[in-house]
Parts: structure tokens; C-alpha cells; sequence
């Protein structure tokens, strides 16, 4: 079947077979394989991308449904040559080991931070119940996010002519 | 892994969608937020022949208030409920049930009426609606018809639905007065199914004392369950502390747990009288300020 799918910006059109899973689409088509398979069975969260904004597990919705869709990879968090404040967050906080859930951590979290600028450590936690990391702990990942939070505020605060707000769920 | 190989149909309205249904019978498979069903193709446990996709139907999809009751569409993901501020106060109990469901991720791809028709005994939402009370909107090839939610369960993964039927909705009717919901879930680690569950629906009369009850029990029998006892001790009393332990005592009366891997049979009842007991208090705390209860 024919699709149009658009991935970090860049519009693709394929020929894909119905059952090809968006995850593989993503990393055997498009040769993007810093999405990551992880469980393959909808539990780990190391393939989650964004489609159409939403935060989504790519092993478990097929190539086909995307058709017409847009989809963020964690290849499109870097932007002219920077990486994204959450992935600056997860290097200075040492929010990874191994490294294989990262891509999936850095894409939840933004969702999260999308819709909930400054979440609490709590709300961290939920939001990211559906990724699974093996190495941390999660205590280091918490706190990057908790970081790229009050970066992302300072950023949007610069950018409005304020300064940020101290005192938030970090602190 | 990768499912089998299907023919793929995408659908844009029901009647297209029942037409497919009807031509494929059972070579075909409804595909709706695909959470339950592609995890079961990919380990090859279903294998459909073609794979009829209504994600692309808008009717499907959002809520609107029809003759008293709230209509939700089959295709409503289970983030739009768990998030949709403007059911918080009228039916608390779809947020507070949707926020339990799997995880974050999966829960934007999810939908109500997909779950339903899973009929996974350990269904968050299939304890939610027979608390509320629900009827299911079927559309087949010879119109629609509402299923109430206590005859659609059938057995595990089994309901009353034909092979040529969509659920296109469910219908809930408004609480009667003032009412408060609870749902209470034990799990083993954050995302799992149900060790096991309860939901609470209660809605008071304008004397104080309780004019509807609806319980549902999760994972703990071949399809969620209604605490009937439990429901029929609690119509017309007020919620006292004596009326909530006689209550309580008797929802696991109308559970069927089994010893599993999540804990024994004898351990489940007990978290269910402890979640009424809960569940039932919290609510009449609630429920305290909006009107007199002892």
C-alpha cells in the first residue's frame, strides 16, 4: 500500500506491506533507527514516537495508519545542530546507562512536558509509567526532566522578556 | 515480530465499515485503537484475514449529551476521557477510571469501545460502565440496537454482539441527584491489569439517602461482574458507617476470583471489601458537603 507520511518535517512516500509495524517502517525504510524495538509486545516504551503530536508506542500501530500523519522521531528533537533541552538534560543528569530506552524516555517526556510544562516528580513518574528503564533506576531520569523543565521555562520566560520563576518541583 | 498477512480496508463512514463486516464475516477483524489486538497478532494468537481499520470514521469519535444521556463514541480514546474536564463533575467516574488504564502512551491510542468488545475479564472500562450502568450502541446491517451493559459480557473475550455488528457507542445515563464516583485498582507494578478492581458510582436523593448504587468488580471472574448484594443493601439507606461495613461484606459475595499469579482467590475478596470500604467512604466525605448525610 502507498503512503504519505510526514517524519521530522521531511514528507516520505512508501510502498509499505499492511502489516508493517511503524517502528520498523521508521527503522528499516527510513533508516531512522534511533527509535528503538525494545519488547516488541507494547510494554517496554523504547519505540515511542509522537504521532500527530501525541505520544505513542510505534511497535503497536501499523506503517498504514500513519498514512497522512506527521510523526516526531527522536531524530527531530535536535535542531540546527543542538540538541534539545531535554536531551542536554539527560547527558548533564546522567539520566542513562546502557542507553536503550533513552530515545524512548527523550519522546514521552516531551509529550509530557507538551502538555504539562512543569510537572511534579509525581507527575514525571506517571507520565513516563509506560517506559521501561533497566539501568537507572529512574532517579537520574526524573531529575533531567525536572532540568529540561526549568531550561524550557527560562527559554519561554527569555523569550517573553521575563525572568523565570524560581520554586519549582525540584527545588 | 509482525502479524500474518492481511488485506488491510480503511473505511471513512460505519456503513462502509459494516459493509466489510458483513462481506468478510469472520476472515475479518475490527481494528480500533489496536493496544489489545495487534500485541495479539504479532504473537500470532489472532490472525485475521483482513483487518477492517475504523480509526478514519469521525462518527466514531468524541461525546455529546442525547435525550439525558451522555453518548460516547466507540472510537474515544482513553485520553480523551481520562482528560475531559468538562465530564469531571457530571461523571467523575470515566477520568478516574481512564487514568488507570495500561500507561500514558498506550492510553492515547486506546479506545472505549475497543476495549469493550475485548471483553478482557481484567477491563477497567467493562467495571466502569456496569457501575454506571451503560448501554452499548450496536450498528449492524439492519440498524442499531442498545445492548444493556449486564447482557453484553457473554464469557472471557466473548459478548452478545453478531459478527456483522460495530459498537458505535455507549450511552450513560445522568446521575439522578448528587453522585460520586470512585475506582480503585490494585496492580502488581504501575501499568499491569487488575490484581484486582472496584467501581463505585453513587447518587443520592434529595432525602439524603442513597437512590442509586452501581458496583463493578474487575478481574475477578470470566467477565467484570455487578455487585448486585452489595448494590441492593445500600439503595435507600443512608451511607452510615454500618451501612457501608454491611455493604462492603458483601461485594465479594458476588465475586468469582481465581487463585492466579496475582494473588489467591482468598486474597482478591479481601481486596474488594477493603476497596468498598474505601471507595464507599470517601464518597459519602465527599458527598457530605453537597448534601446532609448522617
Amino acid at each position: 500500500m502507498k503512503i504519505r507520511v510526514k517524519v521530522n518535517g521531511t514528507l516520505y512516500e512508501a510502498d509499505v506491506e499492511p502489516r508493517t509495524l511503524l517502528a520498523y517502517f521508521l527503522r528499516e525504510e527510513l533508516k531512522l533507527t534511533g527509535t528503538h524495538i525494545g519488547c516488541d509486545t507494547t510494554s517496554c516504551g523504547a519505540c515511542t514516537v509522537l504521532l500527530d503530536g501525541k505520544a505513542v508506542k510505534s511497535c503497536t500501530v501499523l506503517a498504514v495508519q500513519a498514512d497522512g500523519c506527521e510523526v516526531l522521531t527522536v531524530e527531530g528533537l535536535e535542531k540546527d545542530g543542538e540538541l534539545h533541552p531535554l536531551q542536554s538534560a539527560f547527558w548533564e543528569e546522567h539520566a542513562l546507562h546502557c542507553g536503550y530506552c533513552t530515545p524512548g524516555m527523550l519522546m514521552a517526556s516531551y509529550a509530557l512536558l507538551q502538555d504539562n510544562p512543569m510537572p511534579t516528580e509525581e507527575e514525571i513518574r506517571e507520565g513516563l509509567s509506560g517506559n521501561v528503564c533497566r539501568c537507572t533506576g529512574y532517579m537520574n531520569i526524573v531529575k533531567a526532566v525536572q532540568s529540561a523543565a526549568r531550561k524550557m521555562a527560562g527559554e519561554t520566560g527569555k523569550a517573553m522578556g521575563e525572568v523565570a520563576t524560581s520554586g519549582t518541583a525540584a527545588d | 515480530m509482525f502479524p500474518n498477512a492481511f488485506k488491510y480496508e480503511a473505511p471513512e463512514s460505519v456503513d462502509e465499515a459494516i459493509r466489510l463486516m458483513t462481506e468478510y464475516g469472520y476472515d475479518g477483524k475490527v481494528l480500533a485503537g489496536g493496544q489489545s489486538l495487534l500485541p495479539m497478532m504479532k504473537l500470532r494468537i489472532a490472525a485475521p484475514a483482513v483487518l477492517i481499520d475504523i480509526n478514519r470514521i469521525d462518527d466514531l469519535k468524541g461525546w455529546r449529551r442525547v435525550d439525558g444521556k451522555l453518548r460516547i463514541g466507540a472510537m474515544t480514546r482513553h485520553s480523551e476521557l481520562e482528560h475531559a474536564t468538562e465530564l469531571f463533575d457530571s461523571f467523575p467516574l470515566l477520568s478516574r477510571t481512564a487514568r488507570w488504564i495500561a500507561d500514558p502512551l498506550i492510553r492515547n491510542r486506546g479506545t472505549i469501545g475497543g476495549s469493550l468488545v475485548h471483553a478482557d475479564p481484567a477491563s477497567d472500562w467493562g467495571t466502569a460502565m456496569i457501575a454506571l450502568r451503560a448501554e452499548v450502541e450496536a450498528r449492524g446491517p439492519h440498524g442499531n440496537r442498545l445492548i444493556p451493559i449486564d447482557d453484553f459480557f457473554v464469557d472471557t473475550f466473548a459478548t452478545s454482539l453478531n459478527e456483522d455488528e460495530l459498537v458505535v457507542a455507549l450511552h450513560l445515563p445522568s446521575p439522578t441527584g448528587p453522585a460520586a464516583s470512585r475506582y480503585m485498582k490494585l496492580e502488581r507494578k504501575a501499568g499491569d491489569f487488575a490484581i484486582a478492581g472496584l467501581a463505585v458510582h453513587i447518587a443520592l436523593g434529595s432525602d439524603g439517602r442513597v437512590s442509586d448504587a452501581g458496583i463493578g468488580i474487575c478481574a475477578c471472574g470470566p467477565i467484570p461482574l455487578r455487585a448486585a448484594r452489595a448494590e441492593k443493601a445500600l439503595i435507600g439507606q443512608p451511607l452510615t458507617e454500618e451501612t457501608i461495613a454491611n455493604a462492603s461484606r458483601l461485594v465479594p459475595e458476588d465475586a468469582e476470583p481465581a487463585d492466579d499469579l496475582r494473588g489467591s482467590a482468598a486474597y482478591k475478596r479481601d481486596l474488594l471489601r477493603v476497596f468498598a470500604a474505601r471507595a464507599l467512604r470517601e464518597i459519602a466525605e465527599e458527598l457530605h458537603g453537597k448534601v446532609g448525610v448522617q
